[in-house]
């Protein structure tokens, strides 16, 4: 099938589309560029639902990569109009608001609900409730338009990002109170009390609703800022880095819920790759005495050689994790996976500090739920000796001091942290004696390299005494370093 | 070429008139599937209806279902085809019991009769190229072959054909629809991607899954499935081991029809969970979560 010359506008669009979708991080081939509009010939280009589907079924191949799709969809196809310009208030067309208002209760109807401008605050938040309570989608979407129209103060050209203006609208419409006011009610309209399973039903709902209408102010606010400063612009201060690709120390609340739903299809993969690789190891030398036994049933003809497959020695681990507030979510991710993986180890032994130390092994024994054993760690293990404040030097002393005996030539030392010592003594011989004994000494280090040994980083102090000083900063680099440490 | 769909709307009617709710998404790829004559990989927790997708298209289409199951260790003699050997032989001594053969004329007319179609085992790949009639393909779990064994896939896939080095190419009579599933155990090759349109099925939500179970379980109330569509989605909200699937759901809807249940109070879901649950820490949790008072989860949920 042909594609259509360049120069009709949808086919530019949909250029800067994938290239924006490259720019994002996502990795879009020219086939599948090609697919794309061929794709795109099939559907009816009005309904854009299948649009979408469309371009997503042959561009996105991988299901963690939805979202940034997503954005950038919403930025390059929002349905933009003169309905949308920032001066423009009026409630759609063919939405009539007195309908609405009639339809509320007796005891609520105002007199005279006509446009938009014409509502008080009050109205509003009435219609909200009675909106999310009814779950009505249509007008939820129309005042969502009129909650931004009247809150976020949205004034053309202001270089302010989208979250400002996502903030001033929420914050006005009080939704926390909102949802407690619909519990109310709820509890009112029940026949009896509710049980706490009703309770909590209902509540599941009415949050979804709120989630809902928060994403209707949210693509509110996004249809408004591409009208005002064009498509490439808003594109590129909404991108955002891959689940992978989020930065350990720097991540939003946001992103870090992310990175946990990440954490465990990754470990999963992670497992099982590893299992393969154990399994399907290089064939060895000849097996001599295998094959003569096997030759038995052959009447004596070796016709079925026999291998020894090599079996590598599984590594006994020590983690020693900072967990002082600003690594201690990378140590939660490596902890995370490297129990997740233990099988593939004979032994894994585990140890947090901040400026004290304490062995937090026996949280995770037993138990099937690692985040829960790795949240209590962070609740549970005695870390604080002094301050509160990093301090490897006495950390590492602790360390030597009572574990230092159990270090031995099988075991594989990772120490995760950034280096910070707060100035303290770093007591670097330690490291030196604890290379000397162990098999490897790892350091991982969550700071961008630029970083090191700068302000009280020392990295390179202790570095020397290592085998290797990694900086594994998000997902990607950490899965890649677990994988080489089997 | 004649296509069995007309648009996505009548995807989607062909669908639940075998009774597969198909989304937006998913009926919008079935769809392209047919028109572009590519492959579906079809990805998402297990239990979401990835096979089923498979059977019912091919039901809707009055298609001819072939399988293939995944597994580590599947080569080409199961996959694509093999040479029936032992016929082979029997044909090599009915050779010999009959004249002696004289020369080489009569070695080349057996070799050449030893790898013709006749001796030919066909897998289910190779079946599903030569089928006259139309044919959807479905390679279950593809996640679990070896990343080597993938690529016996890519040429069926890219071009509809399947190289017999002996024969030469077989190439397909008509395009067969094919899906590939995936539970993304391991990432698959780019190679493979590529050459498929990438389908994400989620779990359903509310509405969808009500749907769903009215659709699938005989004798169940409208009240009923919209109870057992919301617990289930404020179950699947708890960070579980396993959250439950759609397939789980409609076996626990069946049970509750058969217990004769009408309202579920939190006495039933109590002594029914098990069927929606399958880890004992999960079935903890999610007791807990359920009998703990409204300001008590609040937080947690939050925050999760």
């Amino acid at each position: 099938m042909k594609v259509e010359p360049a120069t009709s506008p949808l086919l530019a669009l949909l250029a800067g589309f994938i290239s924006e979708l490259r720019a994002a991080g996502l990795p879009v081939s020219l086939t599948e560029n090609l697919d794309a509009m061929e794709a795109i010939q099939h559907i009816p280009i009005e309904d854009r639902d299948a649009f979408k589907y469309a371009l997503a079924a042959t561009l996105v191949k991988n299901h963690a990569h939805w979202r940034a799709f997503e954005t950038v969809f919403e930025v390059y196809f929002s349905l933009r109009g003169a309905e949308y310009d920032l001066v423009d208030g009026e409630w759609p067309e063919g939405m009539d608001l007195s309908d609405f208002v009639d339809g509320l209760d007796g005891q609520q109807r105002r007199q005279g609900g006509g446009g938009g401008e014409a509502m008080s605050a009050e109205q509003l938040a009435e219609m909200l409730f009675q909106a999310l309570m009814r779950g009505d989608d249509a007008l939820m979407r129309a005042i969502a338009r009129q909650a931004v129209q009247r809150y976020a103060g949205m004034e053309p050209g202001r270089p302010v990002g989208g979250t400002y203006y996502l903030y001033r609208t929420l914050r006005n419409l009080d939704l926390d109170g909102v949802l407690e006011r619909l519990m109310d009610q709820a509890r009112q309209d029940a026949p009896g009390d509710l049980t706490p399973l009703e309770e909590r039903l209902e509540r599941d709902e009415f949050e979804a609703r709120v989630d809902q209408l928060r994403k209707e102010v949210e693509a509110e606010i996004r249809r408004r800022l591409v009208a005002d400063r064009g498509v490439e612009a808003m594109a590129k201060t909404l991108r955002k880095p891959l689940p992978e690709d989020v930065d350990f120390m720097h991540a939003s609340r946001e992103e870090m819920m992310a990175l946990r739903r990440a954490i465990y299809p990754l470990t999963r993969k992670l497992a099982v790759r590893l299992a393969r690789k154990r399994r399907h190891g290089r064939k060895g030398p000849l097996d001599f005495r295998n094959t003569m036994r096997h030759s038995l049933s052959y009447g004596g003809v070796p016709a079925e050689p026999k291998f020894r497959y090599p079996r590598p020695a599984k590594p006994e681990i020590m983690v020693v994790a900072d967990v002082s507030g600003s690594v201690a979510a990378f140590a939660r991710f490596t902890l995370h996976l490297v129990y997740a993986i233990s099988n593939q180890f004979s032994k894994v032994r585990s140890f947090v500090f901040i400026d004290g130390l304490d062995e937090v092994t026996s949280f995770f024994e037993g138990v099937d739920d690692i985040g829960e054993a790795v949240h209590r760690v962070n609740a549970e293990a005695d870390v604080v000796w002094v301050d509160g404040h990093s301090d490897y030097g006495h950390a590492f002393e602790v360390f030597w001091e009572r574990y230092g005996k159990d270090v031995g030539p099988k075991t594989t030392v990772m120490i995760l942290g950034d280096a910070r010592n707060n100035y303290h003594a770093s007591q670097a011989w330690i490291l030196k004696e604890i290379e000397h004994r162990a098999r490897k000494v790892f350091w991982l280090n969550p700071e961008p390299g630029a970083y090191w040994d700068t302000g009280d980083s020392i990295v390179s102090e202790y570095g020397v005494h290592c085998d290797g000083v990694f900086e594994v900063r998000n997902l990607r680099q950490l899965e890649g370093f677990v994988e080489n440490l089997v | 070429m004649s296509f069995s769909f007309a648009d996505v709307d009548s995807v989607r009617k062909g669908l639940s008139d075998v009774q597969y709710l198909a989304d937006e998404g998913i009926a919008g790829v079935v769809y392209l599937a047919e028109r572009l004559q590519k492959p579906v990989l079809v990805e998402g927790p297990a239990g979401t209806g990835k096979t089923q997708l498979a059977k019912s298209v091919a039901e809707a289409t009055g298609a001819r279902l072939i399988r293939l199951q995944c597994y580590e260790g599947l080569d080409e003699s199961k996959a694509l085809y093999e040479w029936n050997y032992k016929k082979q032989l029997l044909r090599i001594q009915a050779e010999r019991q009959g004249e002696d053969p004289e020369g080489d004329g009569m070695w080349q007319q057996i070799e050449d009769d030893l790898f013709s179609e006749e001796f030919l085992l066909t897998r289910p790949l190779l079946e599903a190229i030569r089928a006259a009639e139309p044919v959807v393909l479905l390679i279950d779990e593809v996640d679990r072959v070896e990343i080597e064994t993938e690529a016996l896939l890519l040429e069926i896939l890219s071009d509809y054909q399947v190289s017999i080095p002996e024969l030469g190419t077989v190439a397909a009579s008509q395009i067969p629809l094919v899906f590939l599933t995936s539970n993304n155990t391991r990432e698959l090759s780019e190679a493979l991607k590529r050459r498929c349109l990438f389908l994400h099925i989620d779990y359903p939500d509310l509405d969808r899954e009500k749907e769903i179970v009215l659709a699938k379980v005989p004798g169940v109330g409208e009240s009923l499935a919209d109870q057992v569509a919301r617990i289930v989605r404020s179950v699947r909200q708890i960070e579980l081991k396993k959250a439950p699937s759609v397939s789980e759901t409609l076996d626990w809807a069946r049970t509750l029809v058969l217990l004769g249940v009408e309202h579920i109070d939190a006495d039933t879901a109590a002594e029914t969970v098990n069927i929606l649950l399958k880890y004992r820490s999960d079935i903890e949790k999610a007791l807990k979560e359920f009998a703990s008072s409204d300001e008590d989860f609040a937080a947690p949920v939050a925050a999760s």
